[in-house]
């Protein structure tokens, strides 16, 4: 089989990368999604939030799915359902490059597609218990939020009755009240860190709603229970996140949910050896989202983990865009990347680099920051010039940010050689 | 009226039942638990000792080198996973040369074959990533690697092709001698049997001591480790141990044959026969005591750890055989490190004096070898096709970071002997192995489980009774 | 004089914000940044609503529940009684994403919509 584009994952990012895709003149694409629907992770995020920036409207998961599905299936976009991507690799001939994408499915078996074109789309996986080296028994009741969310959420079924939760992600809070609202008890939500990782709103409307503590600074040091959890001992940690002693406290519950973490899954990424970039671990990509391998774009959480849907979905659509524009041979070569250099507090930047004359008018760049900080700036730098400053009241981890770079800005500038994106505080006056 | 009561289905019990499914016995074993290799058998190294560590003239000296060589061939009849990986013992000071010649003497004695005393420069070409700090070390090319679940199962799974009986969730709670043999009390029923094979690992000193006057004791030695992603198992290519030195006995460092990376155990005695956790300091050991064998021990890739319980006897030595006040009752107490090793040999071991006690003719019609559950994740493309063309459920992947499918899992559940749980699952196919730990596999698996087994979803469990996932469904909490 | 702390999600800034109120009556709004802050506090002493997600059961589809929201939000008070008007319903199936699935729950005037589609088994 031959297409000239795959779209690797029929989640969010995979759904606006396909329809922006067509929208752009590419007839030719087949999205491949493993689980048996589209929509990806929104099936099982039941509840409200999604979709104010796309949509001006507050709508549920599967209703932002939906709404990509129907364009998806108005636009008469191929997809194929529980299929596998078992291996993914590139193959030069003289006259062009190929992609191999071999998929497994029930109804046709083992085969290749070969393909102009791929946009990875595949999303994330939680941290697990094991990657987080929680000590303790090994029993039945110690779920990933996500895999908590599956079974009570599509399956409406309760993996527990009295529930500890670690880590204060969105879903984590999410799944305290979706948890709290089908009859169990929620006893607390421990974060590691001083700060916690997920929206205000949540932490007031699913936790404060409902009367659930939250510990911060605090970590789970102990998992109690043989066949199935009957406690876990929580501990209040220092500065560098190492329990105190003394400060252990037991707490009855049957169940265990982690919300510590996504890490993009980037297994068919790597296998075809695109280079990676250590913080997000996602693939490094230039301003049209294409990685070091020619005609291999990434969006959505296989890039970098982001807190909303409808970031995914714009970045997706640009990602869709630009594959369209290298299919039809409108994307220029790469003649002059520039880095966009992450410093001073921002952690990465996608895209890392730009290519003045290959980008489109507009160009966002997204970031995060490591660490909380009030009342600072964004600055953004051209050779070391800078050339904006953005106040903000408030940065922290759990908020992804963003800057808008202008073409014609940057072409004013002679001899690029870099831009970078920092964090500027104030200096604090200190009194006496 | 059975022959042979064989209490427990861990590696060394289903060594001891296949090898007497060769013979006339009417054999049954006793496993108190929901699966086979659910104790000291499913938490331990993997590793298939060359046989320089024991003490020559042991029993484990004896056992281990006629199990390592046993390995192979049993590995190729019953197909599970094994690799002749080979093995390395660090040693890190100029001062400890004399201990490492001894090993080496001591393998030699032992029987151990291509045993050599490696220097620093081959050492580095034999493993890269190996610590500078490494001065020298005893290479035993015989030494490997084998699935400690692979090997187990394969066993049950042949012994109970060739007429032996498992009875799975039976506890024995009392043990009498009678006229005829002894009198087996569990908590399902009693049975009335000539002999009785004592393979109960950290409890085998309960049953040897209700029924012998020579009292023994086995305490439980626990060792935890850290295993870590497939991204990181070619950091060392052999299984690399340290010279034990002042500051203990050191850890080691090895590829799985599965291609992980694993790390550990630790050593501290215990209580509790249950204690199957681990620790913060436990695992903080493993790490620290690792880093020294390699370099850039890649910590942020572990992803789970584990720890298990050896039967250690007090003495030092297996205990194996008949105590001289209770014949045809038959020890295999006490059997730690290099028990995996041991057993097929030790199950050969155990049955030539089964035989000698009570004989029996061989059987004529016994089946030798098995065929294990095919592997999509290792087959290449070829192979993939023709198992899809065979059953297209081979091409529905349920565990995407192990590659594991709809049609192992059916097959792990259906076989003699079948996965009833989703440990039973995993150790039979790998399904929730990998690195996101069943995150995104638990639910379909648990799903493909109750159809198959027609059952309730909520009746599935990670092992044994009590450790259902489920507790009910949405709103059950809260009154109308 | 009652005292209430709120912490504001207008923002990622989360000001903690102090009323003081006199029955009905607001006395003072302090901790602040911007009039955000005010409203969002004014309206939760006032009038807290929220939108509620849940799920219904249903019989002959290819997924045992359906996920539903109450269209728009109703009184935070009002959630439990919700929860538990709709433990009593049951649905048959196909249910399409939009369908009411029960009409002006617990007298708000407001009705519960199905957000996704479950067809027939």
């Amino acid at each position: 089989m031959k297409k000239d584009l795959v779209i690797i994952g029929g989640g969010p990012a995979g759904l606006a990368a396909a329809v922006a895709a067509k929208e752009a003149g590419v007839d030719d694409l087949l999205i491949l999604e493993r689980d048996a629907r589209l929509g990806g992770i929104l099936n099982q995020c039941i509840h409200n939030g999604f979709g104010l920036h796309t949509f001006k409207e507050e709508l549920t998961g599967p209703e932002y799915a939906g709404r990509y599905i129907d364009k998806v299936l108005a636009l008469k976009i191929p997809y194929k359902l529980n299929t596998m991507v078992v291996d993914l690799t590139e193959q030069q001939t003289v006259k062009e490059n190929r992609k191999l994408v071999t998929v497994m499915n029930r109804e046709e078996g083992l085969y290749t597609i070969e393909a102009r074109a791929v946009i990875l789309a595949m999303g994330c996986r939680e941290r697990s218990r094991g990657a987080l080296n929680i000590p303790g028994y090994r029993p039945a009741g110690i779920y990933s939020a996500g895999t908590a969310q599956r079974y009570v959420n599509m399956e409406g079924r309760m993996p527990g009755r009295e529930v500890v939760i670690l880590g204060s992600g969105d879903i984590g809070l999410i799944m305290a009240r979706r948890m709290t609202l089908e009859g169990a008890k929620v006893k607390l939500v421990a974060e590691l860190m001083p700060y916690s990782g997920g929206l205000k709103r949540n932490i007031v409307q699913c936790l404060d709603d409902f009367g659930i503590p939250l510990k911060l600074s605090h970590t789970v040091v102990d998992i109690k229970g043989k066949e199935r959890v009957e406690a876990v001992v929580i501990a209040q940690v220092d500065e560098h996140s190492k329990p105190i002693h003394g400060t252990e406290e037991e707490i009855k519950c049957d169940t265990l949910l982690l919300s510590c973490g996504l890490i993009p899954e980037n297994e068919l990424s790597e296998g075809l050896g695109v280079e990676m970039n250590p913080v997000t671990k996602g693939p490094k990509v230039n301003e049209s989202l294409e990685t070091d391998r020619k005609g291999v774009f990434a969006c959505g959480n296989v890039l970098h983990v982001h807190d909303l849907v409808d970031y995914v979905s714009e970045e997706a659509a640009q990602a869709g865009k630009r594959a369209a524009a290298y299919l039809q041979g409108s994307l220029p070569e790469v003649k002059r990347e520039i880095p966009i250099k992450a410093v001073n507090g921002v952690r990465y930047t996608v895209p890392v680099s730009l290519d003045v004359e290959r980008m489109e008018d507009i160009q966002v760049v997204r970031f995060r920051v490591g660490n909380v900080y009030r009342d600072a700036a964004i600055e953004v730098s051209f050779n070391g010039n800078v050339v904006s400053s953005r106040k903000k009241k408030v940065l922290a981890p759990g908020e992804m940010e963003q800057i808008v770079l202008k073409k014609i800005d940057l072409e004013q500038i002679e001899d690029l050689r870099d831009i970078t994106v920092a964090v500027r505080q104030k200096e604090e006056k200190i009194h006496g | 009226m059975v022959d042979v009561v064989v209490i427990g289905a861990g590696v060394t019990g289903c060594a001891v039942a296949r090898e007497l499914a060769r013979y006339e016995y009417k054999v049954t074993v006793l496993e108190r638990a929901s699966d086979v290799c659910e104790g000291t058998s499913k938490a331990n190294s993997g590793i298939v000792h060359a046989g320089y560590d024991a003490h020559p003239g042991t029993l484990k000296a004896k056992l281990n080198v006629e199990g390592n060589r046993m390995m192979e061939t049993l590995s190729k009849e019953l197909d599970f996973p094994f690799k002749r990986n080979g093995s390395l013992v660090l040693c890190f000071d100029e001062k400890d040369r004399p201990r490492l010649q001894k090993l080496y003497e001591q393998g030699v004695e032992n029987g151990v074959k291509e045993l050599r005393i490696v220097e620093r420069e081959e050492l580095k070409l034999l493993e890269p990533n190996i610590s500078d700090d490494a001065v020298a070390a005893l290479y035993a090319p015989t030494g490997g690697i084998v699935c400690p679940f692979g090997l187990t199962i394969a066993l049950a799974e042949n012994a109970a092709v060739n007429g032996v009986d498992f009875r799975l969730n039976t506890e024995v709670l009392e043990i009498e001698k009678t006229e005829s043999g002894y009198r087996v009390i569990t908590n399902d029923g009693t049975l009335e049997s000539r002999m009785v094979v004592n393979a109960a690992g950290v409890y085998a000193d309960r049953f040897h001591n209700m029924v012998s006057g020579e009292k023994i004791h086995i305490i439980p030695r626990k060792g935890e480790y850290c295993l870590m992603d497939k991204k990181v198992g070619g950091l060392v290519s052999h299984t690399v141990f340290q010279l034990p030195t002042v500051y203990g006995k050191g850890v080691l460092v090895t590829p799985t044959v599965h291609g992980n990376l694993l790390i550990g155990p630790t050593a501290v005695d215990v209580e509790d026969h249950e204690a199957v956790n681990t620790t913060g300091e436990g695992l903080a050991d493993v790490l620290k005591r690792a880093a020294l064998s390699v370099q850039n021990l890649p910590t942020g890739q572990i992803i789970t750890s584990f720890a298990g319980l050896r039967a250690h006897e007090e003495k030092g030595d297996f205990v194996i055989g008949q105590p001289e006040d209770a014949p045809g009752f038959f020890d295999t107490a006490g059997i730690e490190s290099p028990g995996l090793t041991c057993a097929p040999a030790l199950g050969k071991y155990v049955a030539e004096q089964v035989l000698e006690y009570y004989p029996a003719k061989k059987k004529t019609d016994f089946i030798n070898t098995r065929k294990g559950i095919p592997n999509m994740a290792l087959a290449d493309g070829e192979e993939r096709a023709r198992l899809i063309a065979e059953n297209p459920l081979y091409a529905n992947v349920v565990c995407r970071c192990e590659l594991v499918t709809e049609g192992e899992i059916m097959d792990a559940i259906h076989r003699p002997l079948g996965a009833t749980t989703l440990d039973g699952v995993k150790r039979r196919t790998r399904a929730g192995m990998g690195r996101c730990q069943a995150g995104f596999c638990s639910p379909k698996t648990v799903e493909i489980l109750a159809g198959e087994l027609g059952r309730d979803m909520a009746e599935i469990r990670k092992n044994d009774p009590g450790s259902e996932f489920l507790t009910g469904y949405d709103k059950d909490g809260i009154e109308e | 004089m009652d005292k209430k702390e709120f912490v504001c999600i207008g923002c990622p800034l989360g000001c903690n914000i102090t009323v003081e109120t006199d029955g009905a009556e607001i006395k003072s709004i302090t901790g602040n940044t911007c009039p955000r802050g005010a409203d969002y506090v004014t309206k939760e002493l006032t009038d807290p609503r929220r939108i509620v997600t849940s799920l219904v059961r249903v019989q002959g589809g290819e997924m045992p529940v359906v996920s539903v929201k109450t269209a728009s939000d109703i009184p935070k008070g009002k959630i439990g009684e919700c929860i538990r008007t709709l433990k009593k319903i049951e649905l048959q199936a196909p249910i399409h994403m939009g369908d009411v699935v029960a009409e002006n729950v617990c007298g708000t005037g407001i009705n519960v919509v199905a957000t996704r589609t479950v067809d027939k088994l």
